[in-house]
């Protein structure tokens, strides 16, 4: 399993919680972070990589009534979509420039 | 194209960096993939087989970043990962010619191959290409008289990439071509040697990635910078003129037939803050970088043109957004 829930926000709700990823890091964590935290509904969102000998990545979400999970889950999605844009765009420009 | 003043934009003042990183709009904007859609666009202005420049324009840095990452570290390439040494008698120790031959960088599609299980003990035809480099050195017989030049001295003193031999496994010889496979350049120097030293390798290439081991990141650079911009607020001739262009990269500040100043293109532009030492002109130059503007270079090391890393690095972050959706819906 590549993602677990780190304990101690039982007691508060579904809107609070910090997601463990393994073998995640910067690349996945500060992208999603700056997407989540652009959502209207997200109260916090950080990331942080608690050991650099671990390859671990913690993922905090606290919204105002929102359950986290469906933030995640959303914020993956749209980074699903920007990659599906960029990756549309660029093929397309390169054989917009080989043909010139 | 939106009108100069709509670009958000960091000043390089002469102290300090105005709108530097989080205080200003940007990050507070909220999300909006139709906004995201109708603003992005992506402008390739070199690409050949080896090096690419291309701009991204009206994109978050993260996602920038993002990509730079895994165009580094992430993406995938073919390179020797483990070296039978049956005989090394030149002076190169044994494992700083392994590591040596690590190094080189292969031509093979690693899309066209799969990782090697941890556990197996021998590679297959899907996950394994295998080189043999076998040199000796010996003395030239029919030296020139009186040179004391190497090459005519000995035979084989120099040891040379495209020495290594590749040898198909399985199917491999009706699936790739001889020159499909093999070090991209053939005169990268491995040892150098005396008659009597001796090579006997068996090299072992399999697919990695640059996290575990540089020698598999599939670029040799990538990297990105902000647009620069250079704007003059007042007339500068003459004298002036040409210092301030003596200021900048050249190209970037351009006189015309007036003696006048012009801004010619900053985009080559160093951003050095050189104008700021001229009390007289100093006054006259913004300088400044477009802060959703990004320039890409990607240099690849060879086995990819580097339009496919790109490609590949977007397309590793959105199976990993998959990979992990399908996991959390099972949560």
């Amino acid at each position: 399993m590549k993602i677990s829930e780190l304990p101690g926000d039982e007691e508060s709700g579904l809107t609070c919680r910090t997601y463990v990823f393994q073998d995640e890091s910067h690349t996945l964590g500060n992208a999603l972070k700056c997407l989540i935290n652009r959502y209207d509904d997200v109260d916090f969102c950080g990331y942080t990589v608690p050991h650099p000998a671990e390859s671990k990545m913690h993922f905090r979400i606290q919204t105002k009534d929102t359950p986290a999970l469906e933030i995640l889950k959303r914020g993956l999605k749209d980074l699903q979509k920007v990659c599906d844009h960029t990756i549309d765009m660029f093929e397309k420009e390169v054989k917009e420039f080989n043909k010139t | 194209m939106p009108k100069l003043e709509e670009k958000p934009r960091i000043f390089l003042e002469e102290y300090r960096l105005k709108n530097a990183a989080n205080d200003y709009g940007m990050a507070d904007e909220k999300w909006n993939f139709k906004k995201f859609a109708k603003n992005f666009r992506i402008v390739i202005v070199r690409l050949d087989k080896f090096e690419m420049e291309f701009d991204l324009i009206g994109i978050q840095p993260a996602f920038a970043n993002a990509f730079r990452r895994l165009m580094l570290s992430e993406v995938p390439s073919m390179a020797i990962e483990k070296v039978m040494i049956t005989n090394n008698t030149s002076i190169i120790q044994d494992e700083v010619l392994a590591h040596r031959l690590g190094l080189i960088p292969l031509k093979a599609d690693p899309r066209l191959f799969e990782y090697r299980p941890e556990d197996a003990t021998e590679g297959t035809e899907f996950d394994t290409l295998e080189f043999s480099l076998k040199v000796k050195c010996t003395t030239n017989k029919s030296q020139p008289k009186d040179s004391y030049r190497t090459e005519d001295l000995y035979e084989n003193h120099s040891v040379y990439s495209s020495q290594i031999k590749w040898h198909p496994i399985g199917n491999q010889t009706s699936v790739y071509k001889e020159t499909d496979i093999g070090p991209v350049h053939g005169d990268i120097l491995i040892s150098k040697m005396r008659p009597g030293h001796e090579l006997d390798l068996h090299l072992i290439a399999v697919k990695g990635i640059g996290k575990d081991h540089a020698k598999f990141s599939p670029v040799a650079t990538a990297s990105y910078r902000l647009l620069p911009e250079v704007t003059l607020t007042r007339e500068i001739r003459g004298g002036q003129a040409s210092i301030l262009q003596s200021c900048f990269s050249p190209g970037v500040i351009g006189i015309d037939s007036d003696g006048k100043a012009f801004v010619k293109d900053a985009r080559y532009d160093t951003c050095s803050r050189n104008v700021y030492r001229y009390e007289d002109i100093k006054d006259a130059v913004i300088l400044s970088r477009v802060r959703n503007h990004f320039i890409f270079n990607v240099e690849s090391v060879g086995a990819m043109p580097p339009n496919v890393i790109f490609v590949e690095a977007v397309k590793i972050l959105r199976d990993k957004c998959k990979s992990l959706l399908d996991e959390l819906n099972n949560f």
